[in-house]
C-alpha cells in the first residue's frame, strides 16, 4: 500500500507543469513509471534504461548500488531520469507523497536540460533513446544466442569492448573523420590558402605529409579505428564494437554535466516546490530532504551542492534573484557550458570561500588539507577542474596502425602531468591487443622518464625509451 | 502536455528481475576470484570444528574493471564547514573512499574489495575441488554415517507417535473393556460380555496409549579424539598451514563419519608445546627453533589425563616442515613410539615446497627408524599431495574397517 494515489500524484503534477511554464522551462513530454525498490536497482545498475544488453558488469553495479542504498548513501532516494523525447523518470512506490512531489519537480529540471543543452543536442537522439537501447539489446542477445558465436565469446569481446569505452573523442559535436575524409583535409593543409598575388609573396615550402599514413591524424576512438582498420573482423565483433562506442557517446553529455545538470534540477525543484503553497508538513518534509540533497560531502563534490550555488550565484550577478536578467543569463549558459566551462567562468574566489572548498592529498594513512580557498584558490580550482567531467579521463590517440611494419598499434598518451596507472594500462592494453589482434604499443611518461609499454603475445613489456 | 504516469503493478514486478542473469554471472566471476584465493581463507578462517551452517565473511578482491586512468588519486578537491585549516586531517585512506560522481568512468584506481559471505559448507566445497577430490570421496567425506545407537528401556505414557507401541496399547483397551464388563455385572446391570449392540464401539482412551521408552545409549567405543600437532615456528609460512589445515580438515572429517562423539585437540608447538585453540594454532605465529619432541610429549601428557586409550579412539596427526633440532632427534624418536602405542593411528606429514626436501633437513628419514604398523608418514610438496598422501595414510585403517 502507498501513501499516495496516483491521482494525487496527477494532480499535484499538473500544478507543477503551470510553474514550469511559467518559468520558461522547456520541456520534452514527460512521463513517469512508478516501481519497485528491486526494479529502481536494475534501472539503475542499466543506466535507466528500459532495455540494454545484458553483461556481468551490471549484475556488480547491480550489488554496488544495493549495498550503497543498504547502508544509507544520501542524494536524491532513488531519483533516476533518462535522457529521451518522451522524457522518462521512475517513482520509487515506498517514497512519500513528499518525495513524489519533489521528485517530478526535480524531473522536470532535468528534463528542460536534456532538451537544451547543447552536449545533450549534438551527441544524443533524445526521441529514439529507447528504442536504438532496445535494438542494440536483441542484437547482442542475437549474438549470444547464436551457437556460432556464444555468450563467452560475446561476454570477452564485451569486455574489452568496455575497457576502452571511454578512449574516444568527448567532444560530441566534433564529426569523426574517415580516412578519405582526413586525406583531404591533408592535401588542403598542404597547398595551403589560394594565394592572391603570387608574385608578390614568396613561395612557401611545401611540407610533403605522407598520406600512405593511417591514421594521417592522430586518432582518439579506438574502438572506431580497430573496427574500420582490422580487416577480418565478423560482423558481430563490429557491431559490438559499435554498440559500445554508441553508448559511450550517449553517456558523454551526463558525465559532461554532471554539476551543470544536478544543479540545474536542484534550483529549479526549490524554485517549484516554493512556489506552490504546500501543506505544512509536506513544506517541512520537503526542508529536510532538500537539505539533504544539497548538503556538502566531506571529501568530495556533491554535485548537487556545487550545482545550487553556482547557479544561484550566475542569478545573483547578473541581475539578481528573481530577475528577469538574471533568468537570462542562466537559461543561455545551461544552452551553451559543459562542467568544465561552467566552473572555469563562474567558480569565483568567493564562492569558493563560501563552500570553503579545499585541496587535499594523501600523507602516509590519512587525507590531509593542502590548500584552503583563502590563500590557494587558484590551485585547488585548476585540481578541481582536473577532475571534472572527462577532464579526469587520459587523453590516448593512435599515431600509427602499422608499427614497426608489422600492423603493430602505437599509441601516444597525452601527457598533461598525471601519470597512467600501470596495472590498469596494462590491463586495459590487453584488452585492445585482443581487438586488434595484434601488437599494441603506448608512449607514455612515468615519473618525468618517457616509457613504452607494450602487450603483445609475451606478455606485457615496459621500457625507457631515450 | 499531459504526463503519462505508468502505475505500478505487482504481477509485472513480480515477474521480472532483469538483473538475475547478471548478477548471477557477476557472482560466478566472484567465486572464480575467490577459488584462486582459497589457500588465504582457509589458512585464516577456522574450519575444522565448524558448523557447517555457519556464515564466515571473507575478503576477496572485486571483479575488477580496467580502463585506462591516472594513478595519481591520493588526493582530490572537497568543501568543509567553513573554517577548514590547512593541514586539516579530513580522513583515513581505506574508510569509505570519496564518491568521486564522475559518472561511470571512475577515475580512481583503488581496488575494491567484496566482502563475501559464504557458509563454511561452500568454502569446504571449494577446498575439495582445489585439493582435485574426486566426487564419490566428497560424499564420503561429508556425510556422517550414524551407528544406531538408540536403546529402549521401558514405557511410558506419553510420547512420539513414532514409539508407539501398538500392542501394548491394544492389550491396555481390551483389558479396560472387560474391566468395565465386571463393573456393569456388579452393579446389577444387565450386561454381558456380548454387548447388546455389536456395532457399538468401544474406543480406544488416551490412558490407553503406551508409548516405549527410548534412551540415547552412549556407547564408549564411539569416542575419538583427533589430536592435532603442528609446528608453528616461523618457518611455517601461510601456504604451509594451509596445506596443514586440508589435512587435519580431512582427518577430522574422516573420524567424523566413523565416531560418535569426536573431540578434537590442537597442540602447537616450537621449542615448547602448548595446547592452544584452533583460532591460535593457525594464527599465531612464533619464531624460533623447533623441538618436535616437546609437542609429542605433551600430546601423551594429554592423552593420559584426559583421554584414555581403553575408551578412546585416538588419531594423532603432526605437520611440520621437517626442521629440527638435531638434539632432539632421539627424544623425538621415543615419544613417537610412545604414541604409536596409545594410538589408533598416528601420522607424521612433512610439508615441505616442491624440491626443497633435498637440501633442508628432513624428519622422515630418522622416522623410518619407527616400525610400528599404525605409524604413517607423509611427504606434501603440493596442494594436490594432499589428498593421495591423506588417502595414503589411512588406507590400512579403512581396509580395517571394511
Amino acid at each position: 500500500m502507498t501513501a499516495w494515489t496516483l491521482d494525487e500524484l496527477a494532480r499535484w503534477d499538473d500544478k507543477i507543469q503551470e510553474k514550469v511554464q511559467e518559468f520558461g522551462l522547456d520541456c520534452y513530454p514527460q512521463e513517469f513509471e512508478v516501481c519497485d525498490q528491486n526494479a529502481m536497482l536494475g534501472y539503475m545498475a542499466y543506466h535507466g534504461m528500459p532495455s540494454h544488453y545484458p553483461h556481468w558488469s551490471f549484475g556488480k553495479a547491480f550489488e554496488k548500488t544495493k549495498t550503497m542504498y543498504d547502508h544509507g548513501v544520501s542524494g536524491l532516494p532513488y531519483e533516476m531520469v533518462i535522457n529521451s523525447d518522451p522524457c522518462l523518470a521512475y517513482l520509487m512506490r515506498d517514497n512519500s507523497i513528499c518525495l513524489q512531489i519533489l521528485t517530478i519537480a526535480h524531473v522536470y529540471g532535468h528534463n528542460d536540460f536534456f532538451k537544451k543543452n547543447f552536449n545533450f543536442a549534438a551527441g544524443t537522439r533524445a526521441s529514439e533513446t529507447v528504442a536504438t537501447f532496445k535494438a542494440r539489446a536483441d542484437r547482442v542477445r542475437r549474438y549470444q544466442e547464436d551457437p556460432s558465436i556464444g555468450a563467452v565469446t560475446v561476454e570477452d569481446w564485451l569486455d574489452s569492448c568496455h575497457a576502452l569505452s571511454f578512449s574516444r573523442s568527448k567532444n560530441p559535436s566534433v564529426p569523426r573523420l574517415s580516412q578519405a575524409d582526413q586525406m583531404r583535409r591533408a592535401l588542403d593543409a598542404q597547398d595551403g590558402p589560394q594565394d592572391f598575388f603570387p608574385l608578390l609573396t614568396r613561395k612557401k615550402e611545401q611540407v610533403q605529409r605522407d598520406l600512405s599514413r593511417v591514421p594521417i591524424e592522430p586518432d582518439e576512438d579506438l574502438l572506431l579505428f580497430v573496427r574500420d582498420h582490422r580487416r577480418d573482423l565478423a560482423d558481430w565483433q563490429r557491431d559490438l564494437l559499435t554498440i559500445v562506442d554508441d553508448e559511450s557517446r550517449y553517456f558523454i553529455p551526463q558525465i559532461e554535466t554532471k554539476i551543470m545538470n544536478e544543479g540545474w534540477a536542484s534550483f529549479w525543484h526549490h524554485k517549484i516546490m516554493n512556489s506552490l503553497d504546500l501543506p505544512q508538513d509536506i513544506y517541512l518534509e520537503f526542508l529536510v530532504r532538500h537539505n539533504q540533497v544539497v548538503c556538502p560531502h566531506p571529501r568530495s563534490i556533491n554535485p548537487y551542492h556545487l550545482g545550487f550555488v553556482l547557479w544561484h550565484e550566475i542569478e545573483k550577478k547578473f541581475g539578481g534573484a528573481n530577475t528577469p536578467e538574471g533568468r537570462r543569463k542562466m537559461f543561455e549558459v545551461r544552452e551553451s557550458d559543459r562542467d568544465t566551462s561552467f566552473l572555469r567562468r563562474f567558480l569565483d574566489p568567493e564562492t569558493m570561500r563560501a563552500v570553503d572548498m579545499f585541496s587535499y592529498a594523501q600523507r602516509g594513512e590519512h587525507y590531509v588539507v593542502d590548500e584552503v580557498a583563502e590563500e590557494g584558490w587558484e590551485d585547488i580550482k585548476a585540481k578541481l577542474l582536473r577532475q571534472t567531467g572527462t577532464a579526469s579521463m587520459p587523453v590516448i590517440k593512435i599515431h600509427d596502425a602499422d608499427y614497426g611494419g608489422a600492423r603493430g598499434l602505437y599509441l601516444v598518451h597525452e601527457h598533461d602531468g598525471r601519470d597512467l596507472e600501470v596495472t590498469h594500462a596494462e590491463k586495459t592494453l590487453g584488452h585492445l591487443r585482443h581487438l586488434w589482434g595484434g601488437k599494441v604499443w603506448l608512449r607514455c611518461s612515468l615519473r618525468g622518464k618517457p616509457t613504452l609499454l607494450c602487450s603483445g603475445p609475451d606478455g606485457f613489456d615496459a621500457k625507457l625509451i631515450n | 502536455m499531459t504526463t503519462v504516469f505508468r502505475p505500478y503493478e505487482e504481477s509485472e514486478a513480480l515477474r521480472s528481475d532483469r538483473s538475475a542473469g547478471d548478477r548471477q554471472r557477476h557472482r560466478e566471476k566472484l567465486r572464480r576470484s575467490l577459488r584462486e584465493n582459497i589457500a588465504d581463507i582457509i589458512a585464516e578462517e577456522s574450519i575444522i570444528g565448524r558448523d557447517g551452517d555457519k556464515i564466515v565473511k571473507v575478503p576477496i578482491r572485486g571483479i575488477k574493471e580496467y580502463r585506462f586512468v591516472y594513478g595519481d588519486n591520493g588526493g582530490g578537491v572537497g568543501t568543509g564547514d567553513g573554517d577548514t585549516k590547512p593541514g586539516q586531517i579530513v580522513g583515513q585512506t581505506g574508510d569509505g573512499e570519496p564518491q568521486p560522481g564522475q559518472g561511470r568512468a571512475g577515475s580512481e584506481a583503488g581496488v575494491d574489495y567484496y566482502e563475501t559471505e559464504i557458509s563454511i559448507d561452500e568454502l569446504i566445497e571449494i577446498m575439495f575441488e582445489d585439493l582435485e577430490l574426486p566426487d564419490m570421496e566428497r560424499k564420503v567425506l561429508r556425510e556422517v554415517m550414524s551407528d544406531s545407537t538408540f536403546k529402549r528401556r521401558g514405557y511410558r505414557k506419553r510420547g512420539p507417535r513414532v514409539h508407539l507401541d501398538r500392542k501394548r496399547t491394544a492389550k491396555a483397551r481390551i483389558r479396560r473393556m472387560i474391566a468395565s464388563d465386571t463393573a456393569a455385572a456388579n452393579f446389577g446391570e444387565n450386561r454381558t460380555n456380548e454387548p447388546e449392540n455389536p456395532d457399538e464401539r468401544f474406543p480406544y482412551r488416551r490412558e490407553d496409549l503406551t508409548y516405549k521408552r527410548v534412551v540415547t545409549d552412549v556407547r564408549e567405543e564411539s569416542n575419538a579424539v583427533v589430536i592435532c600437532i603442528m609446528d608453528t615456528s616461523g618457518s611455517m609460512d601461510r601456504m604451509k598451514k594451509y596445506l596443514a589445515r586440508s589435512f587435519f580438515f580431512l582427518l577430522y572429517q574422516f573420524v567424523l563419519t566413523r565416531y560418535q562423539n569426536v573431540e578434537l585437540v590442537f597442540i602447537g608447538h616450537h621449542t615448547e608445546a602448548k595446547e592452544v585453540s584452533e583460532e591460535d594454532f593457525f594464527h599465531k605465529g612464533e619464531s624460533g627453533g623447533t623441538m618436535i619432541s616437546s609437542g609429542y610429549k605433551k600430546a601423551l601428557e594429554i592423552i593420559e589425563t584426559r583421554f584414555h586409550p581403553e575408551l578412546w579412539n585416538i588419531y594423532a596427526f603432526h605437520c611440520s616442515d621437517g626442521d629440527n633440532f638435531d638434539s632432539d632427534n632421539e627424544a623425538t624418536i621415543q615419544s613417537a613410539r610412545q604414541l604409536c602405542e596409545a594410538c589408533n593411528l598416528f601420522g607424521y606429514g612433512e610439508i615441505k615446497p616442491l624440491g626443497s626436501h633435498y637440501y633442508e633437513s628432513s624428519m622422515l628419514e630418522r622416522f623410518r627408524a619407527i616400525d610400528a604398523k599404525n605409524f604413517h608418514t607423509v611427504l606434501i610438496e603440493r596442494r594436490e599431495d594432499v589428498y593421495p598422501s591423506f588417502r595414503q595414510v589411512l588406507s590400512r585403517e579403512r581396509a580395517e574397517a571394511g
